[in-house]
């Protein structure tokens, strides 16, 4: 039992459990010390020094992030002392950029911005030398601007704590400290996984994704071109966010109004996508069990997971499963047998997709991603892309009609609805793998014990006798617990599902900001509605699905479904 | 017990290659189980090691206000021009890496001047001149 | 009164073991064996020694507070990265008295339950290191060091560690981080060394100097020393004069000496007539002639409105411009600070532009008030003692030499020395 420990903040008492920090403490008051380098998921770093606080007795103001209370603690929080510590602490921090907020791209999740306002800093009185630094380009997915970087270390936390990536690290030391990658040869040319995390935990505009909306227009505007659009599960239970709306709202038929109304000749979805994932992905899971193949299979629908995997565990690639991911598979089908039912050629068509990944950006210009002679996948835009997009166009996305996809790309399952939470993608191929093992219908098509936010979860299903044991991780640094045994040639398990994000999809690096643990349960939550919504909730049920074989594929696994949907990978190594 | 030998191996490094190379910096890594990143990241931390190939002798000149006091920026000034290049640089020849460098502990006989191993104090013009004779020679 | 450099002083010493014994050394490594460890710890806590790196922080207590942890292994980590400007006390007894820190830590070791010693000695100390080195190695060679000293229980060794040029490394946190191979950074406190130190294990961190001191009072007694010097810091401190002083070097003194003492009957006076004097190297702050009747303890010198720290003290003759003086102090921290913190990393860096152009005499008044603000913010925000007293002396020379600011604000150098770059 621990113990409880009495304290007082700005006068009013509050007890909480031995080893809070004043931090917590505070919001039990609901009185919010402001922060810069404190962010939920990480340990407390305290070098920003914006949430100190004066405590009576203590010679020097205290972080309240990384201080834990004390009984009969005596704790100010807004002193003229502490208030002017903050203002002067933003200054500083303010006289490095250069004060081009108006045409940052991240001017509306800008915590440091934000800030400046509500404490009160009008003026900026350090004048002196400020950042010069060249931006990074060199990856497809993600931009780094050191200019704008208040060396909060947030990224870089994440990157080891949440990721163990590391790829982005604090060097150099005092006025030359900044965030840079090994010998500074950029993003796209080292360990990074694409995965976007970074951009999420950025309280600045110095990480951001890379910007394509104007590759997207200049589609929609050209005559020439057919331009079709998929989107990802997990953008529909968060699109919302981005105007106004609360956190989980399901806007799954206004995202579809507002993409027809943007011009797209055809609003398909990428959960159709998912749904042919799912038929490839458990047959090749059967087959792999019955035949004695690799085994632990991992699910591949994760670019940024695929990546880390290339990187940090190339001798055991064979683990992975061959498929594609959802919108690599609906790429090579819509330029092939849609298509041809158009009478289209692959190069006049444009596959634009909007994803909660940044990661996705980098997936679509693989080598390897060329089924059908032309890239599958033409641009790929996030949900804050998207919305940004929405936005320009003047569409007042909260007043939108609900509207349908088109057909039939745009037909999809409950199953390919959960492929944006963590455990969805297991739970939607057990679901298909259960009735072709066992011949025999699911009573309940839920598989609740692979769901939840641990971060690693484990299960054992009874397939009419066989136990088949399955295991789902989210975040790289838990999927590198299983990975681990995997190497060593330990893992338990037959079939593993890996989200490089936290939350899965819903939390990917192109979602809304903020994105925190309250706001994922929500998102989830909203998937897992909108599955128990649907009639259809098993993959292999989907009536376009089932058309595609029947018309195109023939059926799973064939040679022409293994040339359109599967794909080989490369060792990259992390040295 | 690997981590704990990253900076002995950095110093290793610097003193045989005269600088930390990517490919020294990634069997480091390799070697202790580290991050390459993080490797990086540890080096480009401290003074003593470098990015860039230092000469065969490193001149570090103290510039802290003991030195100061005493006549730091006169042998400063005298070894840019003597040399031809700024703090920070290497002579074209790769003699000679001049750098300006906080208190050596030698205050008692300052102005101090740090050559590879080597410090020597109550140094002036004329000295330095020996100093860079001596070098000279010795390459 | 010689403690600490006793034997240095000595024609002909070198420092090797055979003379270190001959001198009586090792002689409370032996008591010590034939103590209780808490006997020891009570004695150091007795003597009312207390750290002679720059924070004065009573020893035998940072002794207990370890010992006490119910957590092993321990360790004993000596600060040997002396860096403060104006100081180089350590380095003299590490290149001629290496055998003498070697034994303080030994009792230290023995004293706190610790089986392992480091020295992290900075990068540019290459004669300590190897002098060191070899002490190291002849006290092996003895059954000094290793399994089973002198056919007791006690198993102690030292390891060097050498340091790669970051004055920030002198502080203790950021030392133990450097030492476990990693960024320099200042660590959040708490967890205290004591509790968690090297590599999360309670540690001690002791100086050079205060290492030094331990085999004199365990030969003699706590209560002998603390009769020395002052009553509030006993003992005697190493002072290290140097600037302007005619005789500048290292002087072993009873912390009850004043600093006028110290500057006119060890330093010879000051060529030039002395204007200031920089106490605590560049970290304390600074006294002006008539203070120099202060006693050169921790007490005193915080209450004189400044502070002992290393025990280095820089003199200034008349002929030195303070804003000048000032902002050499700045660019050292701009250039040392670890950058984990903004206020340290970001003010050390405005502070020496805003001097810089009061230099210039391109400043405002405006920019003063900014200074002193800016030093208030620091102390009070930064995490480690670097930003903290990164402004003081710049502080001290606003405060105390007004005139000498406002006249560069009017683009005047009273002494004459600014305007010529």
């Amino acid at each position: 039992m621990t113990e409880l420990v009495k304290l007082t903040i700005d006068g009013y008492e509050v007890e909480v459990p031995a080893g809070t920090t004043i931090l917590e403490a505070a919001k039990k008051l609901n009185i919010k010390i402001p922060t810069l380098c404190y962010r939920e998921g990480l340990e407390p770093y305290g070098a920003c020094r914006v949430c100190v606080v004066e405590i009576e007795g203590r010679p020097r103001l205290e972080p309240a992030c990384a201080t834990p209370v004390a009984p009969g603690m005596k704790v100010k929080t807004r002193s003229a002392r502490v208030r002017r510590a903050r203002r002067m602490i933003l200054e500083l921090l303010l006289s490095n950029g250069h004060q081009d907020c108006t045409t940052c791209e991240k001017a509306e999740d800008c915590e440091l911005r934000q800030l400046a306002y509500e404490l009160g800093v009008r003026e900026i009185r350090f004048e002196g030398e400020r950042y010069n630094y060249p931006i990074d380009t060199s990856s497809p997915s993600i931009v780094f601007d050191p200019n704008r970087c208040i060396l909060c270390g947030r990224c870089v936390r994440t990157c080891r704590e949440v990721q163990s990536v590391e790829a982005i690290k604090l060097t150099d030391r005092g006025r030359n400290t900044r965030v840079m990658t090994f010998f500074d040869w950029g993003l796209g040319n080292v360990e990074c996984t694409a995965c976007g995390q970074c951009v999420l935990a950025c309280p600045t505009g110095a990480l951001r994704e890379r910007n394509d909306i104007e590759e997207v227009w200049k589609a929609l505007e050209d005559p020439d071109k057919f331009v079709v659009v998929q989107t990802a599960p997990a953008i529909r239970a968060a699109l919302g966010e981005e105007f106004n709306l609360p956190p989980g709202t399901s806007v799954t038929g206004k995202m579809a109004a507002a993409l027809r109304r943007l011009g797209f000749d055809r609003v398909f979805d990428t959960q159709f996508g998912a749904d042919l994932t799912i038929v490839e992905e458990a047959h090749e899971l059967i087959e792999r069990i019955q035949k004695g193949g690799k085994l632990p299979m991992t699910t591949s629908c994760s670019p940024a997971w695929v990546k880390y995997f290339e990187h940090f565990f190339p001798e055991v690639l064979e683990h992975m499963s061959t498929c594609k991911s959802p919108q690599q598979m609906f790429g090579a089908v819509a330029k092939t047998y849609y298509a041809e039912k158009l009478g289209i050629k692959p190069e006049d068509m444009v596959v634009v997709s909007i994803m909660p990944c940044t990661a996705k950006k980098f997936e679509a210009k693989r080598p390897e991603m060329k089924a059908s002679g032309v890239y599958d996948v033409d641009v790929v835009l996030t949900t804050r892309e998207f919305a940004r997009m929405v936005k320009e166009a003047g569409i007042d996305f909260a007043s939108l009609p609900e509207e349908e996809f088109d057909e039939p790309l745009g037909i999809s399952t409950g199953a390919a609805v959960i492929f944006g939470v963590t455990g969805g993608v297991m739970e939607a191929a057990l679901r298909t793998a259960y009735e072709i093992v066992t011949g025999k219908p699911l009573e309940k098509v839920e598989f609740k014990q692979v769901r939840g936010f641990e971060g690693i979860r484990t299960a054992s299903i009874d397939f009419n006798g066989t136990q088949v044991r399955v295991a789902v991780a989210h975040g790289l640094a838990n999927a590198r617990v299983l990975m681990e045994e995997v190497r060593d040639g330990r893992s338990p398990y037959h079939f593993i599902e890996v989200m490089a994000c936290p939350g899965g999809c819903l939390g990917g690096g192109g979602q809304p900001i903020p994105t925190d643990m309250e706001i994922r349960k929500k998102r989830a939550a909203c998937l897992y509605s909108e599955d128990e919504r649907k009639v259809v909730r098993k993959s292999h049920e989907n009536p376009a699905i089932k058309k595609l074989y029947e018309e195109y594929l023939g059926r799973p696994g064939s040679e022409k479904a293994h040339h359109l949907l599967h794909t080989t990978y490369t060792s990259r190594g992390r040295y | 017990m690997g981590r704990q030998a990253l900076l002995p191996c950095l110093h290793l490094i610097q003193e045989k290659l005269g600088c930390v190379t990517p490919e020294a910096a990634t069997l480091v890594a390799k070697k202790l189980g580290l991050s390459r990143g993080e490797v990086f990241s540890v080096a480009s931390f401290y003074g003593m090691f470098s990015r860039e190939r230092e000469g065969k002798f490193v001149i570090r000149v103290c510039v802290s206000l003991p030195c100061y006091l005493k006549g730091a920026r006169e042998i400063l000034q005298y070894l840019q021009g003597e040399l031809g290049v700024k703090p920070g640089q290497t002579t074209p020849d790769g003699l000679f890496t001049l750098k300006e460098t906080s208190c050596l502990g030698f205050c008692d006989g300052a102005p101090a001047v740090m050559v590879n191993d080597k410090t020597y104090g109550r140094v002036t013009v004329d000295k330095m001149k020996e100093i860079l004779q001596q070098c000279r020679e010795k390459a | 009164m010689k403690i600490l450099l006793k034997r240095i002083e000595k024609k002909d010493y070198r420092g090797t073991l055979e003379e270190y014994l001959q001198e009586g050394g090792y002689e409370a490594l032996r008591k010590t064996l034939e103590m209780e460890p808490s006997g020891v710890i009570a004695e150091v806590k007795r003597s009312g020694l207390v750290g002679r790196g720059g924070a004065g922080f009573p020893t035998g207590l940072k002794w207990e507070l370890t010992a006490k942890v119910p957590d092993s292994p321990k360790y004993v980590v000596c600060n040997a990265d002396e860096g403060e400007p104006g100081t180089f006390k350590d380095r003299i007894i590490m290149e001629r008295d290496p055998h003498l820190l070697l034994e303080g830590m030994m009792i230290c070791g023995y004293a706190i339950g610790a089986r392992q010693g480091y020295i992290y000695v900075r990068g540019e100390y290459t004669e300590s290191y190897r002098r060191l080195e070899a002490a190291i190695q002849e006290a092996r060679e003895r059954h000094l060091l290793g399994e089973k000293i002198q056919g007791t229980d006690f198993s102690f060794d030292i390891y060097l560690y050498k340091g790669a040029g970051a004055y920030v490394c002198g502080e203790e946190t950021a030392l133990l981080d450097s030492l476990e191979g990693k960024r320099g950074e200042a660590r959040l406190r708490p967890p205290y060394p004591a509790t968690s130190g090297f590599r999360g294990k309670p540690t001690v961190v002791n100086n050079v100097e205060t290492l030094s001191c331990i085999p004199a009072i365990i030969l003699n007694g706590g209560e002998w020393y603390s009769k020395i010097g002052s009553e509030g810091s006993p003992g005697t401190k190493l002072y290290c004069l140097s600037g302007d002083v005619r005789n500048p070097g290292v002087y072993e003194l009873p912390t009850d000496v004043t600093l006028e003492e110290l500057v006119s009957e060890y330093g010879r006076g000051v060529e030039g007539g002395a204007k200031a004097a920089l106490t605590g190297g560049i970290s304390g702050g600074l006294l002006t002639p008539e203070q120099f009747k202060v006693t050169l303890d921790y007490k005193s010198m915080l209450k004189a409105g400044t502070g002992l720290g290393s025990g280095a003290i820089i003199m200034l003759n008349q002929r030195r411009c303070m804003v000048d003086v000032a902002l050499r102090c700045l660019e050292f921290f701009e250039h040392e600070s670890c950058g984990k913190c903004a206020p340290c990393r970001e003010g050390t860096k405005r502070a020496r532009e805003l001097l810089q152009k009061i230099r210039r005499g391109n400043g405002d008044s405006a920019s003063l008030e900014l200074l002193l603000e800016l030093q208030r913010v620091m102390y009070d925000t930064c995490i480690c003692g670097l930003g903290q007293s990164a402004l003081n002396v710049t502080k001290a020379c606003i405060e105390r030499f007004k005139g000498e600011f406002e006249e560069h604000l009017r683009g005047r150098c009273v002494v004459g020395v600014c305007g010529h770059d």
